[in-house]
């Protein structure tokens, strides 16, 4: 796994503050190609800022980022080419209510890469099969089930060919029945080799599919370990608690 | 575990029990008296004090407007005594009353204004062609409508002052709402958006009119305009009243669209950043449609009150629907008229306004997505 080895997102010193809050704290991270992280910890700590701000959805004060080879500032050519590279999945999915199924995910290829709508379509439609909900193509979001508008939301995060997708606690506003089939989903993209972060509590999925697992409370990355290790003995108390609470 | 059919033990078969009617006493006619008329005492006697009113009124009025009434088709006053209206007063001025003094031998165009304005009208309503399709036409209208009955390019020019009637009415209230919707919501957006001047300009413009009566602003118009304008610019009166009527509307419709936008949550936006849709895209194709939506009662509420608005051009001289009744009424050679004049003129707002607002809350039913 050579491609291990080549750095994708960069993340030195990131600072960032909402008014006079300090949310993240001194951040440093590398991912390389291929490698999936799962970030976790208490509610507030700043996991969702944190995975935010890799596409700037998020602004950061202080501290440089780096994604697929191009630098975050206030650039809007930059944080273009990085939103090209970076798809990202909410947790209330976030379709748009007002676009079937198909035209979600055709908008940004016809308006931004200038695709021809039938090959927007196509590839749509292709992307729709791969989360296998291609037989609601024409229906409205709003007459699909959670689940089934979760996968959509990941189509449509694909629908630009990122290199990395971000997920931020994907499965969290699901019925449990629904979990599995949004997680069976992510699976088979990490499978397939999509470099992704994902804030999650699902551990058994973690346990399964992650690199290294972050463990994060008050802003500050405490814990960075491979799921094994994570798990059967952290190093630290805080993380032992917050195991003992979620599992 | 399976269960098979030739199981050894014999399943039960569920059988629905069969629908009952419901007791008479909770349906049908009696059941929706009593829920609706007689549910308590203080009801039953709103309702009897009602009907009361009903027997009184109702027939007096049937026999005014209908039973009574002279409906002949002559053109001078009846000189008998009359107990009933004398509808052949409206008959002999309604010319005036649709057009005003438009000249008798051209009125074959504003009568096909008044179709190919009806016809689009009733494809609206009918909801046969695509919205896209349907604001392109009614952007596109007024520009064939306004040479048909102005005149130009061949067709002789009626002069401005001529015109009046319903004609006027619609015509202001028509163009002022086509206008005034994309006005507003440039005013709307520019209020929101992260540029301190613009946005400064938009709340200053939004709240200096909406702080004004329309009055005054048609006043102002008529008046004033021409002292500001520079020397030699010379704007016709209808078209500084029109411009009066599109900037009062435009600021009332930019808060009806403000509280749209408002109801669009961030995660819409963060949603179509992420997918790499730049900012007027995400007000394009996100923001503008789905706030429009939430909105359509307060826009259709907002073309209503324009529309009966407009007649209050008649302080500035302007003989729209509204005027054009009074001077009728004001006619020396039918004096005594003004209760057929004012029931007419108020029975025909009340078709126009009610019809919109029927069109209203049948788009707003369609609307529901999922
Ligand atoms: N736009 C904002 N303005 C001010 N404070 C914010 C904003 N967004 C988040 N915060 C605060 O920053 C902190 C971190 O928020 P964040 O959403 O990143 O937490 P989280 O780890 O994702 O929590 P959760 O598990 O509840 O999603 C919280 O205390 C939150 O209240
Ligand atoms: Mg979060």
């Amino acid at each position: 796994m050579n491609q291990q080895n080549i750095p994708i997102i960069e993340i030195t010193n990131l600072n960032k503050w909402f008014d006079n809050f300090h949310v993240l704290k001194n951040i440093n991270m590398t991912v390389h190609k291929g490698e999936i992280i799962v970030i976790c910890g208490p509610s507030g700590s700043g996991k969702s800022t944190l995975i935010r701000c890799i596409n700037r959805i998020e602004e950061h004060q202080k501290g440089k980022i780096i994604v697929a080879g191009t630098e975050l500032t206030g650039k809007m050519k930059n944080i273009a080419s990085v939103r090209k590279e970076v798809g990202m999945v909410f947790q209330d999915f976030d379709l748009f209510p007002h676009l079937t199924v198909l035209e979600n995910l055709t908008l940004a290829p016809a308006w931004i890469l200038k695709m021809p709508r039938k090959k927007a379509e196509e590839t749509a439609m292709a992307l729709l099969k791969r989360v296998q909900i291609h037989d609601q193509a024409f229906k409205m979001p709003g007459q699909l089930s959670g689940g089934q508008q979760q996968r959509v939301a990941i189509a449509r995060a694909l629908c630009m060919n990122p290199k990395i997708m971000l997920f931020d606690e994907p499965t969290s506003a699901l019925d449990p029945e629904m979990v599995k089939e949004v997680l069976d989903v992510i699976r088979q993209l990490a499978h397939d080799g999509m470099t992704m972060i994902c804030v999650t509590h699902e551990m058994g999925f973690a346990k399964q599919v992650a690199n290294r697992i972050l463990f994060m409370d008050q802003g500050e990355i405490v814990e960075e370990n491979n799921p094994e290790t994570f798990f059967t003995s952290p190093k630290y108390d805080r993380t032992q608690k917050f195991l003992s609470q979620i599992i | 575990m399976t269960i098979s059919p030739d199981a050894s033990k014999e399943l039960h078969v569920f059988k629905p029990m069969p629908d009952l009617p419901a007791p008479l006493e909770s349906v049908g006619i009696i059941g929706w008296l009593k829920g609706n008329l007689f549910s308590s005492k203080i009801n039953s006697l709103l309702t009897f004090a009602a009907l009361l009113f009903l027997w009184k009124a109702v027939p007096p009025l049937i026999s005014w407007t209908i039973i009574d009434a002279t409906w002949s088709l002559s053109s001078t006053p009846d000189p008998t005594p009359k107990t009933g209206a004398c509808w052949t007063f409206i008959f002999v001025k309604f010319r005036v009353l649709m057009v005003g003094l438009y000249p008798q031998e051209l009125l074959w165009r504003p009568i096909l204004a008044f179709v190919i304005f009806g016809v689009v009208c009733v494809l609206t309503a009918l909801r046969r062609l695509q919205t896209r399709l349907l604001i392109a036409l009614w952007f596109f209208l007024p520009l064939p409508l306004f040479f048909l009955i102005n005149g130009g390019i061949g067709l002789e020019i009626v002069e401005q002052s001529l015109w009046g009637g319903l004609m006027l009415s619609t015509g202001l209230a028509a163009i002022g709402i086509i206008m005034s919707i994309p006005l507003g919501i440039l005013l709307a957006l520019g209020r929101r958006s992260n540029m301190v001047i613009v946005k400064s300009l938009c709340i200053g413009i939004i709240e200096s009119i909406r702080g004004v009566p329309l009055i005054t602003i048609l006043f102002m118009a008529s008046v004033m305009l021409p002292i500001f304008l520079p020397r030699g610019m010379n704007i016709n009166n209808l078209l500084r009243v029109q411009i009066g009527i599109i900037l009062f509307s435009s600021a009332y419709i930019a808060e009806v669209v403000r509280g749209g936008l408002q109801a669009i949550s961030q995660g819409q936006i963060e949603a179509a950043a992420s997918i790499g849709l730049k900012n007027w895209t995400i007000t394009y194709f996100i923001v503008l449609p789905q706030a429009l939506r939430h909105v359509i009662p307060s826009l259709i509420g907002r073309c209503v009150a324009l529309f009966k608005d407009t007649s209050l051009v008649i302080i500035v001289g302007l003989l729209d629907f509204l005027g054009m009744i009074k001077a009728s009424a004001q006619d020396p050679e039918w004096l005594g008229y003004d209760a057929e004049a004012y029931v007419f003129c108020a029975l025909i707002y009340w078709i126009i306004c009610f019809s919109m607002s029927q069109y209203g809350k049948s788009i707003e039913h369609r609307n529901q997505w999922s």
